[in-house]
């Protein structure tokens, strides 16, 4: 069942395919559970990657670069300065709600700040933490 | 008496020859669905009349490296968004960008658009960057960039 929805989230493509964050997460936990038996979700963890200073880029070297220490609070591109909403569901509904627009910037911005793709137990945590906060 | 019709006549002239007006340029009509959140992402969706379709081909030809940035897109998507780039793009010379890929706050136009703007404001962190059309023409994003729409008040007065 588990299974079933997590590859509904990611294989939902250009057609918006709407969620919530909470089945976002279980998504990408039931993934993470079969890679590391025993995987809970973590807003601890996804906290701490989300101060993390990864350093790989040198004007984003981390998350909170563009989005702030912050995450309920509105956040700006380190290069453009194009204004960002806020990246947690409880300051901004519309986050994480959009199985195929989370994988793109997910893709996009781990490639930049990290210098490789996230884990499924990474993104877990991640909007975890963003969800409930700590 | 002053000769007021020829003048007239000279302003018409010249109003119908400009190829942009500067204080208004929208996205025209028909853009893609992807264009708001594809082009709009890390920076505003710029206008297409800003730069010349051979730029808009080499911009959208090398997505991967888009200005430092990997801001790659599937073919179908991409393609869209090249034509309707390259279908409203400027027929002037004067907005073809410099560089590679090109940069429209880099062409002969908005040099001169920009031409009393101090040095030192491109490099406020209220600005950052001169792509941020925002942060000093307030509704940019509408297409409209009239001197007194400018947010930040030290330019309000050169306009």
């Amino acid at each position: 069942m588990k299974e079933a929805l997590l590859i509904a989230l990611l294989s939902a493509s250009a057609a918006a395919f709407a969620a919530t964050p909470q089945q976002m997460i279980d998504g990408y936990a039931a993934e993470a559970t079969r890679q590391s038996p025993g995987f809970q979700p973590s807003a601890r963890r996804g906290a701490e990657f989300y101060a993390r200073r990864f350093a790989v880029s040198d004007k984003m070297p981390a998350c909170v670069s563009c989005h702030t220490d912050s995450p309920t609070q509105p956040g700006r591109h380190a290069v453009t300065g194009k204004a960002i909403k806020p990246l947690s569901p409880r300051a901004e509904a519309a986050r994480f709600s959009d199985p195929a627009k989370t994988e793109k910037w997910f893709r996009r911005n781990c490639t930049e700040v990290l210098g490789r793709e996230c884990s499924v137990a990474e993104k877990a945590d991640f909007i975890r933490f963003l969800t409930e906060g700590l | 008496m002053r000769p007021v019709l020829p003048t007239l006549f000279a302003c018409a002239v010249l109003a119908i020859s400009l190829p942009v007006r500067a204080d208004n340029v929208p996205v025209p009509a028909g853009a893609p669905p992807s264009f708001a959140a594809e082009c709009g992402g890390c920076h505003m969706a710029f206008p297409p009349a800003l730069l010349t379709a051979p730029d808009w081909k080499r911009v959208m030809a090398r997505l991967d490296k888009h200005y430092g940035d990997n801001a790659s897109l599937d073919e179908k998507a991409r393609r869209e968004l090249e034509d309707f780039l390259v279908r409203n793009a400027a027929g002037s010379g004067r907005m073809a960008g410099e560089g590679d890929p090109p940069r429209l706050t880099a062409s002969a136009w908005f040099r001169r658009e920009h031409r009393k703007v101090p040095q030192a404001l491109w490099r406020n962190p209220r600005v950052k960057s001169a792509s941020n059309c925002t942060a000093c023409h307030s509704r940019a994003e509408q297409g409209s960039y009239r001197g007194r729409e400018i947010a930040l008040p030290e330019l309000r007065e050169k306009h």
